[in-house]
């Protein structure tokens, strides 16, 4: 009786198994913060979701528990066939590295890290520009002349949002001031929404009328904060402006989404490309959001400002200045 | 605290009662699986499959089998001496940083010379770490369950602290030391059965699961084959009595503890010198605090601990394969399987003592058994 049992769902396996072994078979495997963060890997879902609702291809995805499980993940999806492979988070660098050796006919790709082998697409992102008009937009809202930054974990990728934000800043009102805070050094610092509101707080205590985050899952309690004290906060990475429709002045949008879709879309069309692509405005890899929940809120000055802003960061007349070139901020 | 009840035959305490406890996790895991609903029936095939069922699948199983040894035994060796350390996660992590300086400074040297000085390093590190709430307890009374869960916050923050300003090399965006060089790496169990001649799957299984099976047979004669040992046993079932005795309680605390440490910073050999090759953040992964489920589940015996190290990897690793498999189990719901068991088989250990221990004292077993 057992044993048919076992027979049983062991076929059903096979079938399910089976409805898989098309020709495309595209994953995503999520960073800690998990599939469904509002934020960074939620943009990686969205992608692949979008992709599905295009093409019909199924799509398999995985979040982790650990660090140890990156590469059992990236291994579990090459064993089994799937390819193009999209490792959302600079974190999966070493993991990565092994894996695509390991596999060099599978085809992955990697979010915010550039991993240099022959089978692997590196996509990053030039958040400075996205942040530099979102900062436009925040000194233009902010009536205090005060603005906050909050960072998620303090690595330079995040003092790269910070920069061009200062930067977006300072060009729009030099006299403007920006407090800046990060969360934490680890990688709690993410997903800790109870100590982003405090520090978003603190910066209204200090004046501050309008807050960006850059910090996952923290910034939900950022822009909460921001909500709740009858102040502006600014999103980030995917269209937060429907968390709390008119009080979130923005969102920079980080097209973490278009990334993962055009990574399968490629895949789907054998047109797989390693290497790095850098994705900034002139891309359409960063922009802001602008919808029914904030327009409102953008006047048409302030539309104006930011157009303009983007013409000019587009045709090179002003080039935002990219922290992680010399680790320092001239703003 | 831990002495089983007398009239119960030995099998009932080791075999039943466990089963039991299991059994009824099980059932309610199966009954949370049914509301989200999947079938539990299909759910169990595919995590033992995912634990048991193909080599890699078996080699994750064991590598963490190998985690829960080093802490479980951690636990018990402290727990036998009426300690409650629970602060195996900290020892560990402290144990990483120990492992780390010797792979990073010495990685020149032949392996046959720094995997010795690693084991050495590993111990020295995770009982150093004991030490200071092994002391505090001895001399001031401070109690272990409140000083070592407060050295693991102090460890987290040490290790941030290393991490972030001192161990990590320029630019990186990640908080971890470079990769060892290879002569740092401990062999993994599948290289080193190619160089044999027998082709096994790839997964990150290490020389440490040989090692982790050594300390089990190591505090299995420690505890019941030496003088030590049975001073440690003296110990935790009656102190006054081991003080009236001529042991030296003091110095007993302070020994179980360190021993206790030790154990449980192998567990960065596991991690750090056999799967990561390099220190990160976080790797203890709440080993630590599993450990102590794994050793009152084990009943604080090595035998007992390395079968139930075994389920819970079995757990881990067939967990993570269903909710690779099944999309809307989630990592969250593996999360809650392993805490029923936990709950089932540590917290709730004597829910079902009573009625057992009644039916094997009513007239109807008695009767049978006569």
């Amino acid at each position: 009786m057992i044993r048919k049992l076992f027979a049983a769902v062991a076929m059903t396996a096979l079938m399910t198994g089976a409805s898989w072994a098309a020709d495309d078979k595209p994953a995503v495997a999520y960073d800690l913060g998990g599939r469904n963060d509002k934020s960074f890997n939620e943009g990686a879902f969205m992608g692949a979701e979008k992709f599905k609702a295009d093409t019909g291809i199924a799509f398999k995805d995985f979040e982790i528990q650990n660090d140890g499980q990156r590469e059992q993940a990236l291994r579990k999806f090459a064993e089994a066939g799937f390819s193009p492979i999209v490792a959302v988070g600079y974190s999966y660098e070493q993991a990565l590295k092994k894996v695509a050796a390991e596999f060099p006919n599978t085809h992955f790709a990697i979010i915010d890290m550039v991993v240099e082998a022959p089978n692997v697409a590196s996509i990053v992102f030039k958040e400075q520009e996205g942040s530099y008009l979102v900062g436009v937009l925040a000194a233009l809202a902010s009536k205090t002349d005060k603005v906050g930054f909050v960072g998620g974990m303090d690595i330079p990728l995040i003092r790269r949002f910070a920069c061009g934000y200062v930067g977006g800043v300072k060009a729009t009102k030099s006299g403007a001031e920006v407090f800046q805070n990060m969360t934490g050094t680890t990688g709690e610092a993410w997903s800790d929404p109870a100590k982003g509101g405090e520090l978003a707080k603190s910066q209204f205590d200090r004046g501050a009328d309008v807050v960006y985050h850059a910090a996952g899952g923290t910034g939900i309690g950022v822009l909460q904060a921001a909500a709740d004290a009858g102040k502006l906060g600014i999103g980030v990475d995917s269209n937060q402006n429907g968390l709390h429709p008119g009080k979130v002045l923005t969102s920079m949008l980080k097209r973490v989404d278009v990334a993962t879709y055009n990574v399968f879309k490629a895949g789907q069309d054998g047109a797989f490309k390693p290497g790095v692509t850098v994705l900034g405005l002139a891309e359409g890899g960063v922009g802001w959001a602008l919808d029914d929940n904030n327009k409102a809120l953008i006047t048409p000055e302030m539309k104006a400002a930011v157009d303009k802003a983007e013409a000019d960061i587009k045709a090179g007349t002003v080039k935002v200045h990219d922290y992680m070139s010399d680790s320092a901020c001239p703003y | 605290m831990s002495g089983p009840s007398r009239e119960l035959p030995r099998w009932v305490d080791i075999g039943l009662i466990p089963f039991v406890n299991l059994s009824a996790a099980f059932l309610v895991t199966g009954l949370v699986f049914l509301a989200i609903g999947e079938s539990p029936v299909d759910s169990v095939i595919i995590m033992l499959n995912g634990a048991f069922g193909y080599g890699t699948g078996l080699g994750y199983t064991l590598f963490y089998t190998t985690n829960f040894i080093f802490t479980g035994l951690a636990f018990a060796v402290a727990f036998h001496a009426g300690l409650f350390n629970i602060g195996a996660e900290g020892q560990a992590y402290l144990g990483g940083l120990g492992v780390a300086l010797v792979c990073l400074s010495l990685g020149f040297l032949p392996m046959v010379i720094i995997i010795p000085l690693a084991i050495i390093a590993a111990a020295l590190f995770g009982a150093a770490w004991a030490f200071i709430p092994a002391y505090l307890q001895a001399k001031r009374g401070s109690h272990v369950v409140i000083t070592t869960i407060m050295f693991n916050f102090i460890a987290s923050a040490l290790m941030i602290y290393l991490l972030v300003n001192v161990l990590s090399p320029k630019g990186s965006m990640n908080p971890e030391t470079r990769t060892f060089d290879p002569n740092a790496h401990l062999p993994l169990i599948h290289d080193v059965l190619a160089g044999l001649g027998m082709a096994v799957a790839r997964s990150p299984l290490n020389l440490s699961f040989i090692w982790a099976l050594v300390c089990a047979v190591a505090v299995w004669l420690l505890l019941w084959h030496t003088t030590l040992g049975y001073q440690l046993r003296v110990l935790g079932a009656n102190p006054s009595a081991a003080a009236y005795a001529g042991m030296k309680p003091q110095r007993l605390i302070v020994i179980a503890m360190m021993i206790s440490g030790g154990l449980a910073g192998f567990l960065a050999l596991n991690e750090i010198m056999g799967a990561s090759n390099r220190l990160l953040l976080q790797f203890t992964a709440g080993y630590g605090f599993v450990g102590i489920a794994v050793a009152l589940m084990g009943r604080s015996h090595p035998f007992g601990i390395v079968l139930s190290a075994l389920l819970f990897g079995a757990l881990y690793q067939g967990g993570a394969d269903l909710s690779f498999e099944k999309p809307t189990i989630t990592r969250d719901m593996i999360v809650v399987v392993q805490g029923l068991i936990i709950l089932f088989a540590g917290a709730l250990e004597h829910m079902f003592r009573p009625q057992i221990a009644r039916f094997f004292a009513s007239s109807w077993f008695k009767a049978k058994e006569a």
